[in-house]
């Protein structure tokens, strides 16, 4: 979708995106999380229009869309798979499941599979750590993951 | 024809184990049967090793059943399960399970009880008495009561709530501003994640009540990302207390104003540190600041600001409610009321164990925990989280509270405990120790910044068997410059885990690990 869509089209979007929140205190957190829900990431070229509306350097911006791990700068894959790497999780065999999954998978963790249909990601805790190991999918908690839940994954990464 | 309430959480941890198709079974079994029942989506009751741990109400009685799959459900019916009758998953009534009959619910009173957006279920089960009550009193009189129950920070630090709203209170400015930590970031921690999706009014009652207290009209509830279910939990509780006149221009009518907004964080564990998210509410990047100043007199965009941790907010509306002694008459020494236990990781029963303070770890992990979930011996739990100590069972006899872990070299943090069992390599738990601040530090200080790569490097030489006692003593050096020259916890803490793994684990650390390998 990001891709066919033409620079006119992402300023437009950025320009309402900037017109709700700006007037808020501390606006710029709220923006790039309501841009990246819009586009699937941040792209480059609303870097200079969040800048111009809240009157702070880029910078500034570009230190903070590269300081928290969760704003990106790429387009992720279709599905994106959170999988924690917490100790609680490790207590239960994560790391064996994060092995598994990404050779299942074919792609390593912080990596997009070349087809583009899945993001994995390390998390650090997503408070599931009474049914580890934990992960999310698309947004969906997985608790106590097995080799059927870890099936349950691919189906739904390769559907 | 009556109808019968069935409950099944909405709690995140109990759609993690597929409470979503629950219900979807549940509602399909009710309409094909043609039977006169609803279903509620509560919270958890915090027996997670259950979940999804469906209740229903049989004649005022709730009775469990669990842990549900959806393919139990056509069965359930069949046995006669909106009737209370008997069935392979069936554990009697709730209250009467020995997990949640042991505990004294004071701050999670209503988790897992209400659902958690029905204001009048709120109000049912003794809401915003606190609130009343704090209406009814001056500014002064709330902070004192406060003050008297003893209730320390929740997240960690264990600091006196009342203490730190006095100093807001006493604050001249014209705008003061309540923040409300819920970065719970910490590895074996989940009460905050429970208490927003269980009962969030009881979080905004605590709020209202320090925002009277300190003279506050704004709040804020710095969620994670990574709880986006208690974000719209939240968000969704917030507009129905705006409406409701409990949030707004006059709280309940009193004529004072305070309204809360949540703001999300963005995957930075650092953002738990209070100065760092403060930065982050501005807008900035989540950098530790130097104290002083305090952020009770210079926090949020430089105006005085009560910092606190979800559980030490949620835990105000009883304390007013029922009064500072019936809080404090809980608990030992210097740690009053109840603490939310959370038992995590490779444990028989994990979940939320609310109690007073003074159980010893020993009680906590073998006769309320069950020992591990494999089956193995017990090798170590780390308690508090990430930057917590490693805890070896012939420590077990350490009671939980803030000074007796202190006196171990361990913390009580937020009251996480995750169990480990013998096959965890605790040479490689000091690593992730050190690996992990390496990747959270916001880079501020140089301790923190530095000395965590510089200890991965050190700890896999020691790993590969690399002048051993050289590199351990360099370990033992490094952990000293963290824990005193870090500007905040994330560097500071890291040497608890890395520090007792070395103490309690020697063994770990040997040359013969690498032979044996």
């Amino acid at each position: 979708m990001t891709l066919q869509m033409r620079a006119g089209d992402i300023a437009t979007r950025v320009e309402a995106i900037l017109a709700e929140l700006a007037g808020l205190e501390g606006p710029l957190l709220p923006i790039l999380h309501e841009v990246q829900a819009t586009f699937g990431h941040i792209p480059s070229e609303a870097l200079p229009m969040i800048a111009e509306a809240l009157n702070i350097s880029n910078a500034e911006i570009h230190g903070v869309v590269t300081f928290y791990h969760d704003f990106r700068q790429e387009p992720a894959g279709r599905h994106v798979l959170k999988l924690c790497r917490a100790e609680a999780c490790q207590s239960m065999g994560s790391d064996l499941t994060a092995k598994r999954l990404q050779a299942l998978l074919g792609t390593q963790i912080g990596e997009t599979s070349p087809d583009g249909a899945v993001t994995i990601e390390a998390v650090y805790c997503l408070g599931l750590c009474s049914c580890a190991p934990a992960a999310l999918l698309d947004g969906v908690p997985l608790g106590r993951l097995d080799d059927e839940k870890i099936i349950g994954i691919l189906e739904k990464v390769r559907a | 024809m009556s109808t019968t309430t069935i409950f099944v959480p909405r709690d995140a941890a109990a759609l993690a184990l597929g409470a979503d198709a629950v219900e979807r079974a549940i509602a399909g079994q009710i309409a094909a049967r043609g039977l006169s029942a609803k279903i509620v989506r509560n919270g958890s009751r915090g027996l997670h090793w259950l979940e999804p741990l469906v209740e229903v109400d049989v004649a005022g009685t709730r009775m469990a059943y669990g842990p549900v799959a959806a393919a139990d459900v056509p069965s359930l019916f069949d046995a006669g399960f909106l009737d209370g009758k008997t069935h392979p998953l069936a554990l009697g009534p709730t209250e009467a399970i020995p997990f949640l009959a042991r505990q004294t619910r004071l701050t999670f009173a209503r988790c897992g009880i209400i659902d958690p957006l029905s204001l009048d279920d709120y109000r049912a089960h003794d809401g915003f008495k606190g609130l009343e009550r704090a209406i009814s009193m001056a500014p002064a009189e709330i902070v004192r009561e406060v003050t008297e129950s003893g209730l320390r920070g929740r997240g960690g630090a264990g600091f006196p709530t009342g203490i730190k709203w006095n100093t807001v209170a006493g604050a001249e400015a014209d705008r003061k501003y309540v923040v409300c930590n819920a970065d719970e970031g910490d590895s074996g921690t989940f009460a905050d994640r429970m208490i927003m999706e269980g009962d969030p009014f009881v979080l905004i009652e605590g709020m209202a009540i320090a925002g009277l207290a300190v003279g506050a009209t704004k709040g804020y509830i710095y969620i994670r990302s990574e709880y986006p279910h208690a974000v719209a939990t939240m968000r969704a509780a917030i507009d129905l207390a705006r409406s409701a006149g409990v949030l707004g221009r006059s709280v309940l009518g009193s004529g004072h104003t305070f309204d809360i907004e949540v703001r999300v964080g963005a995957g930075a564990y650092v953002c738990g540190e209070e100065t760092a998210l403060l930065n982050s509410l501005e807008g900035k990047r989540g950098i530790v600041r130097a104290k002083p100043p305090l952020p009770a007199l210079n926090g949020l965009f430089g105006k005085p600001t009560v910092v606190n941790n979800v559980i030490s907010l949620a835990s105000v509306p009883v304390i007013l409610h029922k009064g500072a002694a019936h809080y404090q008459h809980f608990g030992l020494g210097r740690s009053r009321g109840t603490i939310p236990i959370q038992i995590a990781g490779n444990c028989r029963h994990t979940g939320l164990f609310e109690v007073g303070f003074g159980l010893t770890l020993r009680e906590i992990v073998d006769d309320i925990g069950g020992g591990t979930a494999s089956g193995r011996p017990i090798k170590a739990v780390q308690v508090g989280g990430p930057l917590g100590a490693y805890f070896p069972p012939q420590l077990f006899d350490t009671v939980f509270d803030y000074e007796a872990f202190a006196a171990r070299d361990g913390l009580v943090g937020h009251a996480g405990i995750t169990v480990f069992d013998d096959s965890a390599d605790m040479l490689q738990m000091a690593r992730f120790a050190m690996e992990f601040c390496a990747i959270e530090s916001c880079g501020k200080c140089t301790p923190c910044r530095i000395g965590s790569t510089r200890g991965v490097e050190t700890l896999d030489k020691i790993a590969r068997g690399i002048d051993r006692e050289k590199n351990l003593e360099l370990v033992a050096d490094l952990c000293n410059t963290m824990k005193f020259g870090s500007l905040c916890a994330l560097g500071g803490f890291a040497p608890y885990p890395v520090m007792s793994a070395i103490t309690h684990f020697p063994d770990d650390f040997t040359p013969a690990r690498s032979a044996t390998e």
